[in-house]
Formats: C-alpha cells, sequence, structure tokens
C-alpha cells in the first residue's frame, strides 16, 4: 500500500515544487550569451540596473555564459534557499546575517577561490561567503525640507532636530521595515548592539508616525517626490546614484557612528554550475579587490582596512556572531521592541 | 685482508643498526607526544571558549511572566568567531522542551560527576563537532526549570592546528632522527676503530715480528691483546726452540759426516772394481749433499738469530765482496772455474758483514756448482738510484722463468737443477738477509748471453 502510494506522493510534492514559487520576484532579467553555452543562474537583492555592469564584465570574459538574474528582496531570498530550496548558482545578498546563515547552516558550498588572496581576511567567511562591496547605513535627506535648520551630524542631533520640528517632519520620515527587509533588520540589529540613541530614534520616529518601506529605493524616490524629508539607514550607494541628478538629495554619514554592510556572494548548496558560480565569485572579487573593475565596478571604492581611519565607520563584521539576532527568540524579541518603539497608532 | 676468516655479522654494522632502530623509535615517540599533547591543547582551548559561550548564554536565562526566555549575547556567539572560523551551533532546551535554536543537535548525556559542563564530539550536518552542555536552575511559580544550554563547533581549526603541528612536529622527529643516525654512525665507527688499529698495526707487522702489542687499547680489548700477546710469546718460543733444534741437529751430522766423507775417499782409492768405485762415488755425492744441507742450515738458523740482532757498521760492498771471493777461490779452481769481482768504489752501506758475507757466499756457492766447468763467475757492485746493488752473473743454465717467483722458499729448487747437489735454502738466506737490511733480492737471466744474475739490493747509508 505505501509502496503504491509513494510515486504519487513524489508527483504532488514536485508539482508543488514546480508550480507555486513562494517566494516574492521583484525583477528578472536575462542576460543571453554571445555564445550558446551554460547559463548561471542568480538570485540577488541587488538592482539590476546597478548590477548590470558587473554581469556584463563577466560575460565579456565568458562570453558562453548566459545568466538568468533574478532580484527579490533578502528576506525573500532567505526563503526561496532556506525554505524551499530553490535552485541558484550564486546568491548575492546585503544581509550579511542572512548569508552567514545560509554558510552556517549548512546551505552553500565551499569555493576555493584563486582570486581570494586579493581580498582582505575580514571580508569572507570560511570559504563560503565572499564580500564584494562595503556600503554604509546613511542619513538620506531633502534638503529643502531641511532648509533653515542646521543639518543634524549626529543621531542625538537628529533626535533633537526630529522633535523640535514635529510640525515640519509628522509623516516625513521613512526608515526600513525591519519585518520585510533583511538588510534593515541587520542594520537595525547592529545600530541596537552599538547604541542606546537608536531607541529613542525609534521612539522620536515612531511618534512621527513614520513611514516603513521594504527597501532603499523606495525611500530615495519617495525624498524626490517630497513625500520624505527624511530616511534612516539608507543605502548611501544608492542614494548618490540618485544624488547625482538630483541636486535636492543630501546624503549624511553619522558622526558618531556609521555602519559598514558588506555585500556578498555565497554558492547555494543546490547549485548546478558551482565551477561557473565559483568563476562568478572570481569575478566579484577581482572586480572588487583589485584595480581590474575600476571601469564597471559600480559600488563606492573598497578600504582594506577593517578599521577605517575615520571611527566612526563600524564595519559589520562576517561571523557566528551574525547569528545571535537570527535565533527566533531574540528575533521575535527584537521585533516586537522595534514595533513598540516606532507603531505608535 | 679477510681471507681465510670466518665472518658473521659486523660488530659496527649490529651497532649502527641499533642505533638508528633507537633513534628511530625515540623519533617516532617524540612525535607521536608532541601530537598527543598538542591535540590535549587544541582540545582544551576550544573547550574553554565553548565553555565561556555557553556560560554566558546560560547567564541570560531569566524567567519573565512566567516564561522562560533567553536573551543570547552577541558575544557568545562572536568570540567563537574571533578565534576561528568554524561553523557555530547551539540549543537551549527547558526541562528537556527545546525552546531554541538548532534544534536536533546531538544531546550529551548526563555525566554523574558533579561537573556542570559537559563535553562530547560527535556529528552535525555531516561534520565532526565538538559540543558543550550547560544547565543551570531557575525558580518558577510552578516550581523549578532546568535550563540547558549547548554550544558546539566545527572542528576545522583544530584539524588545522593540528595539520599544521603534525607537519612541524614530523620534521622536528625527522631531524630528530637524522641527527642521531649521523651521530649513531659517527659512534659505531668510533667504537670499532681501536680494533682496526690494532688489526693494521699487527698486519703491517714483518713476518718475523713477534714482539708483544705495546699500544695503548681499551679495557674491553685488554683480553684480546693480551691472549694475542701470549700466543705470539708462545710461538716466538716455538720458532726458536725449533731453530735451535735444526741447528743443533745440523750440527752434530756435520761432524760425522766430514768423517763418513774422508772414510768414503779412503775406500774410493782402495777398491778396483767399477761398480764399488761407482757406488762410493754416489755415497760421497750424497754425503755431500747431505753435509752443505746442514751447513745451509746452520747459515739460515744464524740468519734467523743475526736478523733479530744485527751487528751494524759501515762496509765497503766491494771490498767485501773480494774477500768472500778470496775464501771461494780455491774452491773454484778445484773446478776450473774463474772468479772475478769488479765495481766502482760504491757508496757505503750499513749492515752486519757476516750476515752479508755469508748470503754472498751461499749464491757464490750456488753459482760455482750450477756454472759448467771452465766458465767464469763475476761479482759486480754498481750503484742504482739509492741502492748499492751486489750482482752475481754466472754462465749456468740460468732459472726457470717459472720458477723465479717461489725460488726464495725455504727449500725450494729449481726444475732445471735437479741433478746437483743443494738444499734449496741458499736463495732463501739471500733474501732474509737483504730484508734484514731493508733491501730486496732480484732474480733474472742473463740477456744476450747464458746465465743467470742474482742481485741484491742494500739502501744506501
Amino acid at each position: 500500500m505505501r509502496i503504491l502510494l509513494f510515486p504519487s506522493v513524489l508527483i504532488v510534492l514536485l508539482a508543488s515544487l514546480l508550480s507555486a514559487s513562494a517566494y516574492e520576484i521583484e525583477q528578472h532579467k536575462v542576460f543571453p550569451a554571445p555564445q550558446e553555452g551554460a547559463n548561471l543562474r542568480i538570485i540577488s537583492n541587488s538592482d539590476i540596473d546597478i548590477f548590470s555592469p558587473m554581469v556584463v564584465a563577466f560575460q565579456r570574459k565568458y562570453p558562453s555564459v548566459s545568466i538568468d538574474y533574478t532580484v527579490v528582496s533578502s528576506t525573500e531570498l532567505m526563503t526561496a534557499l532556506f525554505d524551499e530550496k530553490q535552485v541558484f548558482d550564486v546568491a548575492i545578498s546585503s544581509a550579511m546575517d542572512l548569508q552567514v546563515k545560509l554558510a552556517n547552516d549548512g546551505f552553500t558550498l565551499p569555493h576555493n577561490s584563486s582570486a581570494a588572496g586579493l581580498m582582505p581576511d575580514w571580508a569572507r567567511w570560511r570559504n563560503h561567503v565572499f564580500a564584494f562591496t562595503q556600503e554604509p547605513a546613511s542619513v538620506v535627506y531633502s534638503k529643502s525640507a531641511f532648509a533653515g535648520l542646521e543639518v543634524p551630524t549626529s543621531r542625538q542631533n537628529l533626535i533633537s532636530t526630529l522633535r523640535n520640528h514635529p510640525e515640519r517632519f509628522l509623516d516625513k520620515v521613512g526608515t526600513y521595515d525591519i519585518r520585510q527587509s533583511g538588510l534593515g533588520f541587520l542594520f537595525a540589529t547592529q545600530d541596537a548592539r552599538t547604541s542606546d540613541t537608536f531607541w529613542r530614534l525609534n521612539e522620536v520616529m515612531g511618534s512621527l508616525n513614520a513611514r516603513l518601506y521594504c527597501c532603499s529605493a523606495d525611500m530615495i524616490s519617495d525624498i524626490t517626490k517630497g513625500d520624505l524629508a527624511v530616511a534612516y539607514n539608507v543605502l548611501g550607494s544608492y542614494a548618490s546614484a540618485r544624488a547625482a541628478s538630483d541636486p535636492d538629495i543630501g546624503i549624511l554619514e553619522l558622526e558618531d557612528f556609521t555602519t559598514l554592510m558588506l555585500r556578498s556572494a555565497i554558492i547555494p548548496a543546490g547549485a548546478e554550475q558551482p565551477e561557473i558560480a565559483g568563476a562568478f565569485i572570481d569575478h566579484l572579487i577581482t572586480a572588487s579587490w583589485s584595480e581590474e573593475g575600476a571601469d564597471y565596478y559600480p559600488y563606492p571604492k573598497l578600504n582594506r582596512n577593517e578599521i577605517a581611519p575615520n571611527l566612526s565607520l563600524r564595519a559589520i563584521r562576517l561571523g557566528p556572531g551574525l547569528l545571535v539576532y537570527q535565533d527566533n527568540l531574540k528575533r521575535q524579541h527584537f521585533l516586537q521592541e522595534w514595533q513598540n518603539a516606532i507603531i505608535q497608532q | 685482508m679477510n681471507s681465510g676468516a670466518n665472518i658473521s655479522g659486523s660488530i659496527r654494522r649490529r651497532l649502527t643498526l641499533q642505533l638508528l632502530g633507537i633513534a628511530a623509535v625515540l623519533a617516532a615517540l617524540l612525535f607521536v607526544m608532541v601530537m598527543t599533547y598538542a591535540k590535549q591543547v587544541a582540545e582544551e582551548s576550544q573547550d574553554n571558549i565553548l565553555s565561556a559561550s555557553a556560560t554566558s548564554i546560560l547567564d541570560s536565562a531569566a524567567i519573565q511572566s512566567g516564561e522562560v526566555t533567553v536573551d543570547i549575547p552577541y558575544s557568545a556567539l562572536s568570540m567563537l568567531g574571533n578565534v576561528s572560523d568554524d561553523r557555530v551551533f547551539y540549543r537551549v532546551v527547558v526541562n528537556g522542551k527545546y525552546l531554541t535554536g538548532y534544534e536536533s543537535l546531538p544531546i550529551a548525556k548526563a555525566s554523574k560527576g558533579q561537573d556542570s559542563h559537559r563535553f562530547i564530539t560527535s556529528h552535525y550536518l555531516g561534520e565532526s563537532i565538538r559540543m558543550v552542555s550547560a544547565t543551570r536552575r531557575l525558580s518558577n511559580a510552578s516550581g523549578p526549570v532546568e535550563v540547558t544550554v549547548s554550544v558546539a563547533q566545527t572542528l576545522k581549526r583544530q584539524r588545522e592546528t593540528l595539520e599544521r603541528i603534525s607537519a612541524n612536529a614530523a620534521y622536528l622527529g625527522f631531524g630528530f632522527f637524522i641527527a642521531a643516525a649521523v651521530l649513531g654512525v659517527l659512534t659505531a665507527q668510533s667504537a670499532v676503530r681501536p680494533v682496526q688499529t690494532l688489526a693494521n698495526s699487527i698486519s703491517k707487522r714483518g713476518p718475523q715480528d713477534l714482539r708483544a702489542v705495546q699500544a695503548p687499547v681499551p679495557g674491553e680489548m685488554a683480553p684480546l691483546v693480551v691472549a694475542l700477546n701470549r700466543f705470539m710469546a708462545r710461538l716466538k718460543k716455538s720458532l726458536t726452540r725449533s731453530e735451535e733444534f735444526i741447528a743443533e741437529a745440523a750440527h752434530r751430522i756435520r761432524t760425522p759426516l766430514a768423517v763418513l766423507r774422508t772414510q768414503a775417499e779412503i775406500a774410493l782409492r782402495r777398491v778396483e772394481r767399477p761398480e764399488n768405485r761407482a757406488a762410493l762415488k754416489e755415497m760421497i755425492r750424497a754425503i755431500d749433499e747431505s753435509s752443505r744441507a746442514a751447513g745451509q742450515l746452520l747459515d739460515h738458523a744464524m740468519v734467523s738469530f743475526r736478523t733479530d740482532h744485527l751487528e751494524v757498521k759501515d762496509i765497503n760492498l766491494l771490498d767485501l765482496a773480494e774477500e768472500t771471493l778470496e775464501r771461494l777461490r780455491p774452491l773454484a779452481e778445484m773446478q776450473d772455474k774463474t772468479l772475478s769481482s769488479h765495481g766502482e768504489e760504491p757508496p757505503q752501506i750499513s749492515g752486519d758483514a757476516i750476515l752479508i758475507q755469508n748470503a754472498l757466499s751461499n749464491i757464490l756457492d750456488n753459482a760455482i756448482k750450477y756454472a759448467p766447468q771452465g766458465e767464469d763467475v763475476q761479482v759486480i757492485v754498481t750503484s742504482e738510484d739509492n741502492w748499492v746493488v751486489l750482482s752475481v752473473y754466472d754462465q749456468g743454465p740460468g732459472f726457470a722463468p717459472e720458477d723465479i717467483d717461489q725460488l726464495t722458499e725455504r727449500f725450494s729448487r729449481g726444475k732445471n737443477a735437479e741433478d746437483t747437489v743443494g738444499s734449496g735454502l741458499g736463495l732463501t738466506i739471500a733474501e732474509e738477509v737483504t730484508q734484514a737490511h731493508g733491501g730486496h733480492l732480484k732474480l733474472s737471466n742473463r740477456t744476450n748471453v747464458r746465465g743467470a744474475c742474482v742481485s741484491f739490493y742494500f739502501p744506501q747509508s
């Protein structure tokens, strides 16, 4: 009986896997290969617009590899790989804690990179997680909204500015919804770990009826549209791209501390093309940690020193410490506390 | 050099092999000890940090509104990341029920002892892990609750550390072995050196040298040397005794032989019958032969004795040769042979004149005997490099070439001398005398003309 049942169960299971991909895809693009060849599937939370120069440069080196690029949010990326075991060859994410969790829990393949010598030790974890950017969590604001006010240089300043001008900032403060955004959660936990001012800032933002976002790009858009006056913990790298075209956008790296995130790549355990995936990771490493990528590397220039000369820059360390806030209990407590602070209606 | 020795093994080889074996065993032991110790240290240091991590998680356990909650400190896991790249797992269990972390981590059995931390080595997610479990009691409204925290880490760093140390320990052990092996080989060589020294000093000795070994030897070899010395003393004594016996015998035989010969000659004059005369002549010939042999045995005994105690003085070989010839001339003239000596005034040599004269007269005796009637025997003295050479030429049949090497052995006679009276000692005496003077004897046949040549080579003084 059981033997008869088994194949049908399998078919149902397969069908469910194929039909319903529960994770939510934001963007999808195929970079066809100039020549016939293998297909590399990348899942990433980097926008196509920003990341495509890297892909194109890779295809110049490997013209026979076509690339299937799927953009999801960092939490959806986790869902796809951790819960649904979707097949991808490379996963790129800014949520370092999720990347480390995937590697720690055995969801990644090792890659013994010949290019690893280029990167400092702190930029990778084991031979599984390879960082290729350093991006600050910044405050992005609308210069017109701050007209007549002093531009804050620290969280303290920001708190008092917000508190003293509720009429100007009510409904016009934005930050990540850390329940949705893995990167937002990472930034929030690191802020909380570093200073108590984070909670006070959240309470002030909550009292101003803060708007919560899934992604940096949306916050930046809303600032350009005038819907937001200030956004906290926005990826500076995205903002500076917009600031180039919109003179109203201002970017602040707060002086008390600015968290530096490392965007990293892993090879998921189910990868079908682990060798090409390794070549792609090597490409990311050489593009970022050597001079080679100067003309197509789309992120801010990297600093090889772990301790930046500017002491206020705090790089998040890759390692098992990042697992702490991924603990169920700890995560729930943190989310609860955050909600209590920021949602005050 | 080893010919004739019954060889079984070699002290040096055995010693070398044993020392090499000991060195190998010690090197292996060193390697094992270093590795054991390193493993212990590596495990301890990993255990310590796991303990610290588990303790700090356990310390964060608290009861909030009746529920146990755990607020894992960031440092609890990041401290593990500080020392290694290893994967980290943890689990919190309250009263046997899973609270948070990695639920399927292996379970450490409760230890019987009072240790609050229990360590196990196990497997999780396909890798070996080291895990610590620590337990703490909290009090709830409903009674005590037991919180158990387990923290585990993979063994990658420990393995890497051990691999590194293992490579170093292997180099260390190998280096130790090489050093010990070199020292072992040297030791074995120096241990057998006295034996070789003794063997060399004995094998360098001349055939007559039976003196006791005087050179200092290690205590272990003293019995051997004492036995050797005793043996040589006995040998010398028995040699001397037999030489004395031979001399005595020869001496005793000579006198009766002389009487016998005189009687035989008298008898020869009296008998008329040819067959009786032939018998008597044969008898006289035999008596002559015996008497010569006895004379030569005496000479040889004298030479053997005197070579041990040379009476050295400066000698002019030409004068000495002339003197010897003078003594033999009557004998030669009876056979119608001429004896002559030539030569420039030669350099002096130092030697025992009686011995040299004896040797020369034995050779001349031979020459006279083997030379045909009416021919000459010449003695020529020359100098050649650092040698003074005294050569005796005859016109006899010469040496058979195949004999030349053996002729100086005792009682050896040439193939072509079988019909002449002789004992075979003459050349032996001559050679022993020249050797006692640091020279040598050379036998050859004359070129162009018939005859043999015997040359005495003496070093110039």
